[in-house]
Order: C-alpha cells, then structure tokens, then sequence
C-alpha cells in the first residue's frame, strides 16, 4: 500500500498516512488529484480507478472518503475488505464512529491505524487484539501520565 | 495575552471560522502560542500543544517549526509525550530531513525499553521512515526482537524487517534465517508478517527464491488449516477464517510455484481445494478466490485446475457486484493471449459488459472485446462494437475507433464489408479517427475497383446527408473527383442509382468548398476533386473553369496555390491535362507494419497541412548510418554504388500532383499490405552459407523496370533472428525494397522470409546488386554480403 487518505464530501482532509516518502509538495499535489478524481466519481460506481502506475480504491462511508492507494500487483477485493476494517476498528472504539469523532480526536485516528498497518502492510489480522491494544495503550497513558482529554460530547 | 486553547477547543473554535480569513487569523494566533509554549519549560501541556501543531499541519498549512519539539517529545519518559512525539516525527519528518537523524538514538533506546508499548511506537516509526542509515544501524536489533519477544513485538519486527530489505537491499540475507524460523508460530498476526517478509525476500533475491522454495509444504498446511477448520471468532470475516493472511499466502506460493513444476504440483490439490470451498457470496470471499485465480493461472498448473480458474472468473463476470465483474475483466484480459480459446467461451457476456453503466466496466470490456475479435466472429462481434461505438463515451471513441479499424483491417469477411464499416465509422465518430484513415481509406477504395460505383454512391449521399465529419467529406471528395463518372451513369450493381445531373455534383462539391463548418484541407480535396470532374464531365465544363478561376484569388493560401496551378492546367497545358487528371492507379503500400503504426503517423504530420509536392520528394526510412555502412559496403568497386531511400515513387513526374496531397500521402504512409503477387519466375541461389539460403527471383515489369524476389531459408536446428536484407544498386538505377513478409526464420525451414524488390533501370546500366544479409543466431549476430551480377529473366 502507497498511501491512505481520509477526505469529507467538500475534499476537506481528515486523515493522511503515507507509507513511501514523498515530498511535502508532492503530497499536497496527490491530495488534490485524489479529491478531485474520487468525488467525480458516479454514485454506483465501481471502486477501483487508475491512476499513474497505482490502483485506487476507494469507498464512502457515510461523510468520509476512504481512499487507498495499491500496487498494481495488490487485490483490489482485499483493499476493500482493508478499509472496512479499518472503519470496523474505528466504530468499536469511538462506538458508532461518525466524522466528528475523526476529526476531534484525529490522533486516536492514527493510533488505532498504526496498530492495524505498518510500513504499507496489514500488522494485525484479528480485529479484537487491535481493540485490545489501543486500550492497554489508553490506559498506559491514563495511569502513568496525565490525562489526556477523552471525547467531550 | 495570548490564548491558550486545549486541542479540540481549538478545533472548534477553527472550524467555526467562517471565513478563509478568520481560520487564518484563529490559527495564527494558536500557531503563535504553540510556539511559545514550545519554548517554555516542561508545563505537562506539551502533548496537547503538538497535537494542535498536528491539528493545523493536516489543514495544509506550514508546521515545520514542531519538528524539534517532536525530536524532544520522543526523548521524552513520558508515554503520553512520546506517543505525541512519534506521531509528529511520522507526519512532519521524512528521512530527508536533519531532524530525523536526531531520533535515531531515541528510536534505538526505545525498541529495548521495558514497555512493550513503547517499544512499539518506535518499531513503528522506524517501519514508517527509517531511512537508509537508520536501517542499516538498527537491522540487528530487528533480527533480536524477531527471534526472542512477544508475539506483539515479534509481528512488527517482521514488518520492519520489510521496510529495511526495501531500503537496503542486501540486509535481506540478514532476515532470511528468522523469517523461516517464524512460519511455525501460531500467532495470526507474526505468522502474516513472516509471509510478508518471505515474499518480500523472494521478490528481491532468486537465490533466496530457490532456498524457500522449500516452505511450499508448511505453506500448504498453514493454509488448509485456514480453509478446514471451523468457525474461529478471532479471526472470522463473513464465514472465511482470517482472508488477509490467506491471500498473503496464496500470493507467496505463486512467487514459488512460477516456473516450476514441482512447487506447482506441491500446491494443485490445496488451489483446487481454496477455489472450490470459498464461500463466493460476500466480497471477502471473492477476494480469496481472485488471489486464487491469479496464483493458479501465474503457476504451472494442471490444465483442469486453469480450466476452473477460468470457469471462477466467467462466474465473476456475472456477479452483480460490478466491482467483481471488473476485476474479472481485468484478469481475463491478462490470459486473453495465452488462454484464448478458454477466454472466448465467456464472449458474450464480456460483450454484454459493454453497455454497463460504469465507465471502468466499459474500457475493460472495449478492451477485452477487441482481443476476441477472430475471424470466425468478426461480423458478430462488429455489430457490437459499432453499436457500443455510437453511445460509448468520450473518452473511449478514439480508442474504440482504432480497435474497430484493426479488427477490420485483420478479419474483414469481404472488401464490401471492409469499406462499409470504415464508413459507418467515420460517420458515427469522424473525428475520433487517427489522422491516417483518410489515405488509408483511400487505398482501399482504390484498389477495390470492381466497388468504385457502390462506393461513390454511398459516399455521396453520406455527403448529402452531413458534411461535419472532416474525414468522411475529405473521402466523398476524393471519390467524387475520381469516380464521379460513375454517378452520372445513373446505373449500379451493387446499389440504388442516383439520379443525377452534372451540375447536382458540383453543387455537392461546392457546397463543401463554402461551407464555414469545412476544413482548409477538406477544402483542399474539394477543390482538387471539383478540377479532376474537368475531365469526367461533359456539359460543364466551364463551371468548373471559373470555380478555379475565383478561388485563384482566395485568401486561403493553401487554396489559392491549387486554384492557381489549376487555372494554368487550362490555360497552358491544356493538352495535358486529361493525362493528369485521369484515373488513380491500384496504389501499393510499401512501408512495414500495419496501419496506425507510430512511423505512419509521424509521415502524416509531416505531410499536412495539405500541400502540393513533387511525387519524388518522399521521407527517406533508412537511418543514416545504414545507409554509410552500405557505401562502406560497396568501397572501391567499379561504378560508385548508391542506396536508395526504401520509400520510392511509382508515379511519374508530374508538374502538378493529380490527387493533391492524397497520392503522395499515400505513397508514405501505408504499410503492410502484401503486394500484388507474380507469377512464378525461374529462381537462382545466390547465397548459401551457415545454413542460410537466398534465393533470387526475377520478373521484367517494363521495358526498364524489374521486380526482383529474395526468399531466405534457414536449415540449421536453431532459429534465427532479426533477419534483415539490405542491398545497393548502380547509380543511375532506382532501387525500391518493399516490406519483407517477416525477420525470423524458425529452424530446419520451416518458414521463409520473402521480401521484394523494385528496380528501374532507365538507362539500362549493366544492373548489379549488393545485398548484405545481418541475422541473430544462438544469441550472436552474423553479417555476410554477396553481390548479384546477372538476373535471371522471364
């Protein structure tokens, strides 16, 4: 996997992880493309796109985008089932995860991303050991340092 | 005093900005506050004022001043700091930078520090953006945590290992033994990461290929335990046990079954197994079953197991999910060449994929449709394709166009057919065609003589109906002005006659000549078309006189000079004129390839815009220093030897082109037809040598002009490659060599390459040619020359 991005209806970014370095530059200038490509996109479209020497997958989740990008020697269904579960990690924890919840607690984000991919590759495949550890790491925060303000509505 | 706001105070107070300008204003001012708060002394708010910087950064706006207070943070004893730290290190460090480096001693601290947790946000950041030097550092402490830690620490060990073979590539040996080792833990998550590693290690290295190759069996158990056991709740997705580290295992046993047999056999009975038990109705099982496919179809499979691959991806093409039907297309088209027969028992429905609504879908199917044309099928499947063609998107006109030319140009059943569909093309999607097809399609009308009176009909009332498509009037045009005889003999065979009057078809012609909506070049070919009618016409005669006459005076340079010209073929050398306007000749193609090759296209954008040229001044093709080798070829013998341009001229002079640009056009363009063949003349070996033999045919055309036959044969048991004849005549002889009909010649004779030679001997020198032979045989090049002194007549 290339890159993850996170983007609303109006191309607002929400979440971006990249797992090849890239220039700052060059990555403003993927966001855009990925934005504009992916919201043109018709509503019962199918999810896969190509763009470069890429494929793009890409599903909507209520408000959010979730566009990933994959090598073209990658699955295409498998990245499907990647962002899903990546959605499924973020509904357990938050509890019906909405944009909101992303968008005030963006480092829990990518907490709970970093315990289900790493360097460009699936780190985890059961989804409770993932729940599991972002608590313990929660709670490794709470107990041993101050805490660190909890979603406050 | 500065505000201070905590983070999602911040964030509220950000996102209620209404304006640009007020979000700008907000976030200057956090911007400012976080700065000084960087610059204060530890006040347990650290944490919350990155995450703000982190906050603003993800906005897109400039946050490169945090990246020594992250450099801080993650030196920090603080869990909640370092976590902060690391995250910040990831989003605004990159290896290029200075203050990555700094973190490398934290990082190394951190992979041995007693919490497991921190250990893993430094594994973390280290698989993120390790750079090379850091990887290299850090490398051995991987391999310890691989072997001797938990398992949580042990699966994103594996995935760093990954990150270091991709940025230093030689540390791959380092990890192989580990690597092993690990693929008989149970651990889902480590054992994922083991096959990760692998199959990176592989991809990388074939000699490590080769040494784990071995692990094909513990592969295959691992895997029939996934697919066999029963439910497992920590690892079930829609029924299917663990489908990510499945198909990363299918993946890694299609890197060690390619190529050989007995890794290939090893994994038959388990693909067989995976393809028939995966539950098909929800996404994730079809993602095992694709991967399935693919390995089966990459592997040396038995040939039912590839029947039952090709059979999973028919059902995908059926599936409702278009997603499903796509990802089938795009595997089918990957074996479209070396399954066709298989692929084409899917035809219809990869045809029926033509009218989904999904533009993806569309291409897919357009492309895969056109790889299936046959010529059992072609007239099939050209229904389909001129219909998709007439609502297809934008997008895809030009590419459909082409593919519908050279399916056509492949297959077509009949001449009739052939120039009717060319034509529904241009009328459907004119100006999606490459530039080409107009001479191409001028070609082929010519030299199908006995439809010249079916063509001009159907080209004339096409004409009639609409003159927008450029290149559906520019032929009607040229047709008129050849044919248009034909339509004034009001009969036809093949066709409804029209009834019309001499002045009926200047009126069509000058239609286009006024018309705002043509071209300067369509105005071109009416012009010259409207001249050529001068000698076809009986009555009218002096319309056209003054038609040319006014356009004299036309602004338009291009047709100014035509109109010219035209004026003095009246005027001055009206004795010439019927010879110059009379009928084309059958035109032969004479450069290699097919049409819509990329040389055909750059000849015509040479040749535009439209211009009158002497029929002689034609590109060259041979590159310069072929042509120095063949005079270093030919060194001090008697007449200085001289090689012509391969692009020769069949036409003669003239001081006025008759078919303006459309006959030389012609003559630089085409490629790839056979010529018209000769009757069978005495042949003679002049060259025998290494298995190869040249023989020479000849065959008197004229009273100076000769075409010559080579056909080369190989008998050696190996085959031969890259074969190419060059030759070089006497000066004052034209020498034009036609495309040979291959450059490989297979073993023990099995096929020939003939190629053909024009020559023209106008002064009737004593005719010599030089023909030097250059071929790949057994991976070596050889070249060798023999000179022809007598040609045997016919």
């Amino acid at each position: 996997m290339r890159f993850l991005l996170l983007f609303s209806r109006q191309g607002k970014l929400r979440l971006q992880k990249w797992f090849t370095p890239i220039p700052e530059r060059e990555k403003k200038k993927i966001i855009r493309e990925m934005t504009t490509m992916v919201l043109a996109r018709q509503p019962r479209s199918c999810n896969f796109l190509h763009w470069k020497d890429l494929k793009i997958i890409y599903k909507r989740y209520a408000s959010l985008y979730f566009c990933l990008a994959i090598e073209n020697h990658e699955n295409e269904l498998l990245a499907l089932e990647v962002i899903h579960r990546y959605v499924e990690l973020l509904d357990k924890y938050f509890g019906n995860v909405c944009e909101l919840d992303i968008i005030f607690n963006f480092e829990k984000a990518y907490f709970i991303l970093d315990e289900f991919l790493l360097g460009g590759e699936i780190q985890e495949t059961s989804k409770q050991i993932v729940n599991r550890c972002i608590e313990s790491s929660d709670m490794l925060q709470e107990t041993m340092e101050e805490y660190m303000s909890k979603p406050a509505f | 005093c500065v505000l201070h706001l905590p983070l999602q105070e911040m964030i509220r107070a950000i996102r209620s900005a209404r304006t640009q300008c007020e979000e700008r204003g907000v976030i200057q001012r956090e911007c400012a506050a976080i700065r000084a708060q960087f610059r204060q002394a530890d006040n347990g708010g650290r944490s919350h004022n990155l995450a703000k910087l982190l906050y603003v950064h993800m906005l897109g706006y400039p946050a490169h001043f945090g990246q020594m207070e992250c450099v801080r943070m993650i030196a920090s004893p603080r869990y909640s700091e370092k976590r902060v730290g690391y995250l910040g290190a990831m989003m605004l460090l990159d290896e290029k930078q200075d203050a990555s480096l700094l973190i490398t001693n934290s990082i190394k601290n951190d992979l041995s520090h007693s919490n497991q947790y921190v250990q893993s946000l430094a594994l973390c950041t280290l698989a993120c953006m390790g750079s090379a030097e850091m990887c290299r550092d850090l490398a051995p402490e991987i391999d310890r945590l691989l072997r001797a830690s938990n398992s949580y620490i042990k699966k994103k060990a594996a995935l760093c290992a990954v990150h270091i073979v991709r940025k230093v590539h030689d540390l791959g040996e380092l990890f192989a033994p580990a690597a092993r080792s690990l693929l008989a833990e149970k651990n889902h998550g480590v054992l994922h990461g083991a096959v990760v590693l692998i199959t990176e290690l592989c991809e990388r290295n074939p000699e490590t290929l080769e040494r784990f190759r071995k692990t094909v069996p513990d592969l295959v158990q691992i895997m029939k335990g996934l697919v066999i056991s029963g439910y497992s709740p920590e690892h079930d997705v829609a029924g299917i046990s663990d489908p990510f580290l499945q198909v990363r295992i299918l993946r890694l046993l299609r890197i060690l079954g390619r190529n050989n047999e007995a890794a290939s056999d090893a994994m038959n009975d388990l693909l067989a197994q995976v393809a028939t038990n995966t539950d098909s109705t929800k996404t994730v099982g079809n993602a095992v079953l694709y991967e399935t496919v693919l390995t089966v179809l990459d592997i040396k499979s038995e040939s039912g197991l590839r029947v039952l691959a090709v059979n999973i991806l028919g059902r995908f093409l059926l599936n409702n999910d278009r997603n499903i039907r796509y990802i089938a297309m795009t595997s089918l088209q990957r074996i479209v060449g070396t399954d066709h027969n298989a692929v084409q028992r899917h035809r219809g429905t990869i045809v029926d994929c033509l009218k989904d609504q999904d533009a993806s879908v569309k291409r897919r199917a357009l492309e895969l449709s056109l790889a299936l044309v046959s010529a059992t099928n072609i007239r099939s499947m050209m229904k389909e394709l001129l219909l998709f063609l007439s609502s297809c998107p934008l997008e895809l006109r030009a590419q459909a166009a082409s593919g519908i030319f050279n399916a056509a140009e492949r297959y077509a059943p009949s001449q009739r057919w052939h120039i009717d569909t060319i034509l529904h093309v241009l009328t459907t999607a004119g100006g999606d065609v490459r530039d080409e097809t107009v001479p191409n399609l001028i070609q082929l009308i010519t030299n199908t003589s006995e439809l010249h009176c079916y063509t001009v009909h159907k080209l004339y009332r096409a004409l009639l109906s609409d003159i927008s498509q450029q290149s559906l009037v520019q032929v009607a045009c040229w047709c008129i002005g050849e044919y248009g005889d034909l339509l004034l003999r009001g009969e036809c065979q093949e066709t409804e006659p029209v009834q019309v009057t001499e002045d009926d078809v200047l009126d069509a012609l000058e239609t286009v000549l006024q018309s705002h909506m043509s071209a300067p070049a369509t105005r071109g070919f009416a012009l010259t078309a409207t001249m050529k009618l001068s000698t076809r016409i009986t009555d009218n005669v002096d319309r056209i006189r003054s038609i040319v006459s006014i356009y004299g005076s036309c602004i338009d340079v291009e047709l100014q000079q035509r109109a010219v010209e035209y004026n003095a073929l009246f005027k001055k050398y009206d004795h010439m004129r019927a010879a110059v306007l009379e009928r084309m000749p059958v035109i032969e193609k004479n450069s290699p390839g097919h049409t819509n090759g990329e040389s055909t296209r750059e000849a015509v954008k040479e040749v535009q815009p439209a211009k009158v040229k002497q029929a002689e001044t034609l590109l060259p093709q041979q590159p310069a220093s072929q042509v120095c080798d063949l005079l270093d070829l030919l060194g001090g013998s008697e007449e200085p030897l001289q090689p012509n341009p391969a692009v020769g001229s069949t036409l003669p002079v003239l001081p006025v082109s008759t078919s303006s640009t459309a006959g030389g056009d012609l003559l630089d363009l085409l490629g790839g037809l056979e010529p018209t063949p000769l009757t069978p003349a005495p042949t003679v070996t002049v060259y025998e040598k290494g298995g190869v033999t040249l023989t020479l045919s000849s065959e008197k055309q004229s009273d100076s002009g000769l075409t010559v036959t080579l056909t080369a044969c190989n008998s050696t048991d190996s085959d031969i490659s890259s074969f190419t004849l060059q030759a070089a005549v006497p000066k004052s002889v034209q020498l034009h060599m036609k495309a040979p009909s291959g450059d490989s010649l297979p073993a023990r004779g099995a096929a020939k390459v003939t190629q053909m030679v024009a020559l023209s001997n106008p002064n009737k020198v004593n005719l010599k040619m030089r023909i030097r032979i250059s071929y790949t045989s057994q991976g070596s090049a050889f070249q060798d020359t023999v000179q022809v002194d007598s040609f045997p007549e016919h």
